[in-house]
């Protein structure tokens, strides 16, 4: 009797942890679900390749954020990448209380709100350039995106083992050397999911655009001048009165959740194809 | 007993602030094959990474006395240089996992910034690796990761790696101590045949290993070098006790 009770109570407390953990899940579906449910029949082949139409026609595209977001992604990794691996390795390589103080800062950053990144673009970059601009733009993505590749790099040029160091140098091999040669070769999983991860963490950020990517109605490919990206165009859209907008909003929502996905699945990707094993 | 290329002389080395050796004396033979013996944690890790001068690469390490490289103060030489001229071999393998076994060998040069043509890297590679017993298994896989394989072959693998450096010293810590006895078996005859134009100096703590293949036997304890000498004579005729102890297994 004691023990068929204890069964129970075991097999109740299973079934509770698991509606927790479903619960939890839930806004994702959800999420998922409306996006899908309102976004669908927004999106066919004129959607990736027409520019939005004026309020009130139906139809029209999204090829000014696509290009725009592409852009501002590839602006800003290429700003964050080559400081962010370089600081990652120094802290990773190291320890001091300059490197320790570094590594305080960069969590600080991490948790910055990507509005107060925005307006500091908006003070050091928009304003002495005298205007808005993709640059601008990645600047702020760049500032958020480098606490992630630094700390992913850190943690990757940590795990190279010291055996590795010890045979590169007694081959007579430099410091330098060793790090070009071994360690960021042996770190380049770690780096590009930082990458990965980082882009995830930037493609749908709004606001740190909001004054200084500022959007764009027509496809732009100079880094000087404004430019649109999905989020922009989601939030101009979705805050609109017209119907019409409401559902080009949705439908880049999907393309949006599409993207931040698929990184996440190269991101799984990238963990089993690259495996260095030590 | 032959010409020395190496004397160590009044060589203290430790780490922090303990000696873990305390003025070594020792002159090595070239072209033959030096054992170093001696208890856990005696110190025979330390002192050869002091002769090609890795021990300095941890901040904590100390160090004091002379090492003589045909007559030349290593410690007054550029270390890289002194990296080159006596190659390195570990006790776990560790070829370098993003290089193909091609790379590995030749990493060496590419470490080092030197710039060789196709012929002439195709060459040291072979020859590198004939040295190593290691051609003939993996000519066919030269291209794939050095990883793949075997940890045996991993070991001749890196033992190629150092040979491709033409180093005229040899160190090997405890290299077959990771293998199993049939790898064992094949690095003992390579060291064999090496030793023949290469100076070797191992560490092991298999006695019946430094019997098959040492010249010279040199055991350390406690930071001290207590008896060196022609192997069959520390063997069979050990001076002092603590060398006979250890030879008996009074202690590991
Ligand atoms: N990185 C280090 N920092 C501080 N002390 C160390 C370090 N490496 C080794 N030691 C100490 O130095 C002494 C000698 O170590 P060493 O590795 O040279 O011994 P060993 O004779 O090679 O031993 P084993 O046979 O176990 O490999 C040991 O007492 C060890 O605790
Ligand atoms: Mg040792």
């Amino acid at each position: 009797m004691n023990s068929r009770n204890r069964v129970v109570k075991d097999n109740l407390f299973k079934l509770f942890v698991f509606l927790l953990a479903a619960l939890s899940i839930l806004p994702l579906f959800l999420i998922i679900f409306q996006t899908v449910r309102n976004g669908i029949s927004a999106i066919n082949p004129e959607f990736f390749y027409k520019l939005p139409k004026p309020p009130g026609e139906s139809g029209g595209g999204i090829l000014n954020s696509l290009v725009g977001s592409f852009m501002l992604v590839i602006l800003a990794t290429a700003f964050s990448v080559p400081i962010g691996t370089l600081t990652g390795i120094f802290i990773a390589e190291v320890r001091n209380s300059f490197t320790e103080l570094l590594r305080t800062l960069v969590n600080i950053l991490q948790g910055l709100p990507s509005i107060v990144i925005g307006i500091l673009a908006y003070l050091w970059v928009v304003k002495p350039m005298g205007g808005f601009s993709a640059i601008s733009g990645a600047v702020a993505l760049a500032v958020m995106m480098l606490p992630v590749i630094i700390k992913t790099t850190e943690e990757t040029v940590r795990l190279v083992p010291f055996t590795l160091r010890e045979a590169s140098f007694s081959l007579g091999a430099t410091y330098t050397k060793t790090i070009i040669k071994i360690i960021l070769p042996a770190s380049a999983r770690g780096i590009l999911s930082g990458i990965i991860v980082g882009t995830s963490r930037i493609i749908g950020e709004t606001a740190p655009l909001l004054f200084t990517a500022f959007g764009n109605p027509f496809v732009n490919l100079n880094p000087m001048k404004p430019t649109d990206a999905l989020p922009l165009l989601i939030f101009n859209y979705a805050m609109s009165p017209y119907e019409e907008w409401h559902k080009i909003a949705w439908g880049a929502s999907l393309v949006l959740i599409i993207v931040v996905l698929g990184l996440n699945l190269l991101l799984k990707m990238v963990g089993k194809r690259w495996e260095t094993k030590f | 007993m032959g010409d020395k290329i190496l004397k160590i002389e009044n060589f203290y080395a430790g780490y922090g602030h303990t000696w873990v050796l305390r003025n070594i004396n020792l002159e090595i033979p070239e072209k033959k094959l030096t054992a170093i013996m001696g208890p856990s944690g005696c110190g025979k890790s330390t002192l050869i990474r002091c002769i090609n001068r890795i021990h300095e690469l941890n901040p904590e390490a100390i160090y004091r006395g002379h090492i003589y490289l045909n007559g030349k103060d290593i410690y007054k030489m550029h270390p890289t240089i002194v990296r080159r001229k006596i190659g390195m071999v570990f006790q776990k393998p560790n070829p370098f996992p993003t290089m193909s076994v091609y790379e590995n060998v030749i990493a060496g040069y590419i470490l080092n910034g030197i710039k060789l043509k196709k012929e002439e890297k195709d060459k040291i590679v072979e020859d590198a690796l004939k040295k190593a017993f290691l051609w003939n298994e993996v000519k066919d896989v030269l291209h794939r990761k050095g990883t793949f394989l075997s940890g045996g072959q991993q070991q001749r693998l890196c033992i190629a790696r150092a040979l491709a450096m033409k180093p005229e010293i040899l160190l090997l810590d405890e290299p077959t101590s990771a293998l199993d006895p049939k790898a064992t078996s094949r690095i003992e005859e390579l060291i064999v045949e090496l030793k023949k134009t290469i100076t070797i100096v191992m560490v092991t703590h298999n006695i019946a290993q430094a019997v098959r293949v040492s010249d010279y036997t040199a055991f350390i304890y406690l930071g001290e070098l207590v008896e060196f000498g022609p192997t069959e004579k520390v063997f069979a005729a050990p001076e002092r006790k603590e060398t006979e102890e250890y030879l008996v297994g009074k202690f590991g």
